[in-house]
């Protein structure tokens, strides 16, 4: 299966003559170093990834790391100052304006911390836009744009205008609106990084919601590692503006790449992550081999009850195949030192 | 392709791992170094005073001056020729037949008819229905009450011409200045390029570009509205296209995201969110037009303007009078005409506006009504021609009697007030601007411009003190230096008091605010009636009338700010027990010292300008020089040279405090961003 979209070496540097960088010994420079050379700031540096079909890819990173720039690279709300973007097959950096118009109508939405709402149309204007420029026609892409109200849950606000809605429903109003389009990829930019944590509780439910329902490929920014974590197949981790790891989260957590990574993984409780897989072994020399068996891509908390309930370790199974065992004392280590790994 | 990014945050992120600032060099009020170049100028003075002053007697001219004229005379000379000068003829035709085609439909006999096309009645009527359709059934009263009011006291002709003036001007500044907005709204290069262009228009007081206007337009009607083109023009580029600028960058990202065109984003985005932007634009244009419109009877333009002029330079307050309220009602009827209907547009907008169906049926009874008057008006000659009344005149009359009773009462307090100001601040001042020689004065300004503004407004002062020695004018420029500075000291005293007062005292705010809108919505040529009448032609006048007229902005520009201080820090100051005197010497002063500057540069651009129209009641000194450039064919050259003085202190002024702005570097983004745009515009200059 190709993949839905592949970046290759995607560099973008902001600043004056900053398209001459790239290739330079500067362009190994640190961020601070090359803004106090040359004045030019690295947004994203010589990033590489692949998302599947279908995937919810999320990207995370610290306030800076260049999350919000990546994203635009995407549909070139931002010109690249190198590297390529494919899309389904297509090289968006160096299609026309109207190609890339075409994409954004049709491929590809995107959803944004601040909405970006136009205060002067009601919600179902609103979501009717990417149908309005396509040219659509007004009773076709109102009655389109009644249906997605109704999806995501705004039904009896079509009329009301974006200010007389709460934050929630304002991005909701905004994941319609990307919705709207039938686009194959979504893009977010910390679409609840404003709401309240009961508001993006929902919210993110309800991504996961759509997301099994219409099973569209998403790319998730986020600074908040729960969210990625919840949300993700995989996740990119960006510092500076390059790629720290990418993996999925079991991974990031188990085995994070440097200090940053494990730094930003120390709060999660572990045991809601992490897999049998991580924390299994080999059986011991006479230990009785007559537990009850489990998954390997069990989540560490599932396995506590079993553990604590037999007397003998829990078997753990890819498949058919036995590739190790794990016991109660395992588990607990991961569940209450949470220093395990 | 847009390559909008999402903006640095205003207070520039410190990178992570960047050296810490360096610690700030502990500032010197620069007050003192200040006093201290004023101390050796003083003792200098003393010892060189009436030396090498470079000073003109009153209608004296310098070989320079006669070039200059000879200038003109040769450009005049070649009128047919010139193809510069042809061009700008035929658009001086154009403006000259399509006004008197407006004239002939609605003011004046249009043969072989012996009334206009359109009599008094039906204009009225149309006008009434107009507000009553763009607005409320209440402007439709007041503009209707005006309209009368405009016959009634006698000005009916004066009235509409100046107001066909101002239509035909903000018709064609719309038309140039939209196309401009959105190219200042949406390319950061070209707003650049434009800003340094209406940067320079606006410092200029209107005077000066009357000169060159007039050389390529000649007089009358078409100098009339390409001046009030030229005057009108900024304001609606500047707040509109900041209008557009303002537009949020996450709405344009967000709908390019969704693939619309260059247009789409311009007409589905961009223009309906500035919307409410670009109307007040549009307002403060209208208001400009009318200012620049009556101004226009300097050179010869039709309308209020004249009989303004005409009583003024008689000194006949009451004669003025009549036509000077007249344009102050017109100035409120546009003003609330455009605001209702702006008010009216956003509530449709957004689907109020009460009953759709009652509304459509008072519109098509008004358009029956209309169209009855408008019949009327064409048959009958009494609703063509409006009938003569002599209130006017008696008005008049009552007016010089009032004037006359109130001189003689107050007299004595005037002249107490008007000899301080004179004594102890004009001449003082005066003697050593004027009466050092002029290198001192020279060396001493540029001083004072290295000390406030640094290295920046040094090299402009430089620039410009040459330029103004080099046009032959020195000693003039600094009279008029004097005056402005003197007027400005006085607005800022005002402006600190009841600045600070508005900004405490939430009554007394709205108590006066209006009026002070009002103040702004006022031409300035109506200010010079009272102050006239008052003080009778003298420095002290123009002084006077200056102040009144920059005092309303400059007032609102400190109250602003003073408010915009925020209230948690001034709740942490009174919780260690400060005075009110303390809270508002020591936290809201200095917190509020962005918008000080700001309205300092305001102040001195309103009144610098208005110290030339005060020429007319005797400002003398550059004032003088225009408005007898104006008068006498051979003395051209130096009233040019006057002008082009003027613009050059106005340049150096605003420099000089913009960049002692700059040089705070606590003062957020909101005074540099008033810098930008230059909030409120107010009346002409
Ligand atoms: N238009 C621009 N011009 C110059 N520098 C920019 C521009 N846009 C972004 N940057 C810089 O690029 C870097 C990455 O910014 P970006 O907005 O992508 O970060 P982010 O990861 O989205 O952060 P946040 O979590 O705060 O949204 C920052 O250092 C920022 O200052
Ligand atoms: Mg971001």
């Amino acid at each position: 299966m190709t993949a839905a979209l592949s970046v290759d070496s995607l560099w973008k540097i902001f600043g004056p003559r900053s398209d001459k960088i790239i290739g330079t010994p500067d362009a190994e420079l640190s961020r601070a170093e090359l803004k106090t050379k040359t004045g030019n700031v690295v947004g994203v540096r010589d990033v590489s990834f692949d998302v599947a079909p279908g995937e919810v890819f999320v990207v995370m990173g610290l306030s800076g790391s260049g999350k919000s720039t990546l994203v635009r690279l995407l549909t070139r709300l931002i010109e690249p100052t190198s590297g390529t973007v494919t899309l389904n097959g297509m090289d968006i950096t160096s299609a026309s304006e109207s190609q890339l118009r075409d994409v954004r109508r049709t491929q590809v939405s995107m959803v944004f911390q601040h909405f970006g709402l136009l205060p002067h149309r009601q919600v179902i204007d609103n979501v009717a836009y990417g149908l309005e420029v396509r040219g659509v026609s007004k009773k076709e892409r109102r009655a389109k744009a009644s249906e997605i109200v109704d999806l995501v849950g705004l039904t009896g606000y079509e009329m009301s205008y974006p200010d007389q809605l709460s934050g929630g429903m304002q991005q909701r109003v905004g994941l319609a609106r990307a919705l709207a389009g039938d686009p194959e990829m979504l893009l977010f930019d910390e679409p609840f990084s404003a709401l309240d944590p009961l508001i993006r509780r929902d919210m993110q439910n309800e991504v996961i919601r759509l997301h099994r329902e219409l099973g569209k490929t998403m790319v998730f920014i986020t600074h908040d590692l729960a969210e990625a974590l919840k949300l993700g197949d995989r996740i990119m981790i960006l510092r500076d503006g390059a790629i720290v790891q990418i993996g999925t989260p079991d991974e990031v957590v188990a085995q994070p790449a440097d200090d940053y990574v494990k730094d930003f993984v120390s709060e999660v409780p572990k045991a809601h992550v992490l897999t049998l897989k991580w924390v299994m072994r080999d059986p011991r020399p006479g230990e009785s081999m007559d537990g009850p068996t489990l998954p390997v891509s069990t989540i560490v908390r599932h396995a506590a009850r079993a553990a604590i309930a037999s007397d003998a370790p829990i078997r753990v199974l890819d498949g058919d195949r036995l590739v190790g065992v794990v016991d109660e004392e395992d588990i607990m280590r991961v569940v209450v030192a949470e220093e395990a790994v | 392709m847009t390559t909008t990014a999402p903006a640095p945050a205003a207070p520039k992120p410190v990178e992570p791992g960047a050296e810490p600032p360096p610690p700030e060099r502990t500032r010197v009020s620069r007050w003192i170094p200040a006093a201290g170049v004023v101390a050796v100028w003083i003792v200098v003075w003393y010892f060189t005073k009436g030396t090498n002053t470079l000073a003109l007697p009153g209608v004296a001219r310098t070989d320079l001056h006669d070039e200059l004229t000879e200038i003109n005379n040769a450009l005049l000379a070649g009128r047919d020729t010139n193809p510069v000068m042809q061009f700008t003829n035929s658009i001086a035709d154009m403006l000259r037949s399509a006004f008197e085609w407006v004239q002939r439909m609605i003011v004046v006999p249009s043969p072989p008819r012996p009334v206009p096309e359109i009599g008094w009645l039906g204009v009225v009527a149309i006008a009434t229905y107009i507000g009553l359709m763009i607005a409320s059934w209440r402007i439709a009263v007041l503009v209707c009450l005006s309209f009368l009011s405009f016959g009634v006291l006698g000005f009916w002709q004066d009235s509409l011409d100046t107001l066909i003036v101002t239509g035909m001007s903000v018709a064609i500044v719309v038309v140039i200045g939209m196309p401009l907005a959105v190219l200042i709204g949406t390319s950061p290069r070209a707003n650049k390029v434009v800003t340094v262009v209406l940067d320079l228009l606006q410092t200029m007081p209107t005077f000066v570009y009357l000169l060159p206007v007039v050389l390529f337009f000649g007089i009358g009607v078409s100098a009339a509205v390409v001046s009030t083109i030229f005057y009108a023009l900024p304001p609606l580029v500047r707040i509109a296209g900041f209008g557009i600028r303002e537009v949020s960058t996450t709405t344009i990202e967000a709908t390019d995201s969704a693939g619309q065109t260059y247009w789409q984003r311009l007409r589905k985005v961009q223009l309906p969110m500035a919307r409410k932007t670009i109307i007040v634009g549009l307002n403060q244009t209208t208001l400009a037009a009318l200012s620049m419109a009556t101004l226009a009877a300097f050179v010869n333009g039709p309308g209020l303007g004249k009989p303004v002029l005409a009583g003024l330079r008689i000194n006949d307050v009451g004669a003025a009078f009549v036509p000077g309220v007249l344009i102050v009602v017109m100035a409120v009827m546009l003003d609330r005409t455009t605001t209702a209907a702006s008010e009216r547009a956003e509530k449709v907008a957004r689907g109020g506006g009460g009953n759709v169906r009652m509304r459509r049926i008072v519109l098509a009874v008004g358009a029956v009504a209309t169209l009855v008057a408008v019949y009327l008006s064409r048959t009958y000659l009494s609703l063509a021609e409006f009938p003569v009344y002599t209130i006017g005149d008696r008005l008049a009359d009552g007016v010089n009697e009032v004037m006359d009773w109130v001189t003689d009462t107050f007299g004595g307090v005037t002249e107490v007030f008007k000899d301080f100001v004179t004594n102890w601040l004009l001449n003082p001042m005066q003697s050593l601007l004027a009466e050092s020689p002029w290198y001192v004065s020279y060396v001493a300004i540029s001083a004072l411009a290295l000390v406030f503004g640094g290295m920046r407004a040094l090299v402009s002062t430089l620039v410009c003190l040459t330029g103004i020695w080099f046009f032959d004018l020195w000693h003039d420029a600094m009279i008029t230096l004097t005056m402005t500075l003197v007027a400005t000291v006085l607005v800022m005293v005002l402006a600190l008091v009841f600045g600070v007062w508005m900004a405490r005292d939430r009554r007394f705010d709205l108590g006066i605010r209006p009026l002070l809108d009002a103040g702004q919505t006022i031409p300035p040529f109506v200010y010079l009636i009272p102050v006239l009448a008052l003080f009778g032609p003298t420095r002290f006048t123009a002084i006077v009338a200056a102040i009144v007229y920059a005092a309303p902005a400059a007032i609102k520009l400190v109250a602003d700010g003073v408010k915009a201080v925020s209230p948690t820090t001034i709740e942490a100051g009174r919780s260690t027990g400060q005075t009110t005197w303390q809270e508002i010497t020591k936290v809201q002063l200095p917190m509020a010292r962005g918008s000080l500057v700001l309205a300092t540069n305001q102040g001195l651009l309103y009144v610098l300008s208005m110290t030339v129209i005060g020429g007319l009641v005797g400002a003398g000194a550059l004032g003088f020089d225009v408005v007898y450039g104006f008068s006498r064919s051979e003395a051209w050259g130096k009233g040019a040279a006057a002008g082009i003085t003027i613009v050059l202190l106005g340049v150096m002024l605003d420099r000089i405090t913009r960049a002692a702005a700059d040089m705070r570097r606590d003062d957020g983004p909101g005074p540099r961003r008033a810098f930008n745009i230059r909030l409120p515009i107010g009346p002409p200059r």
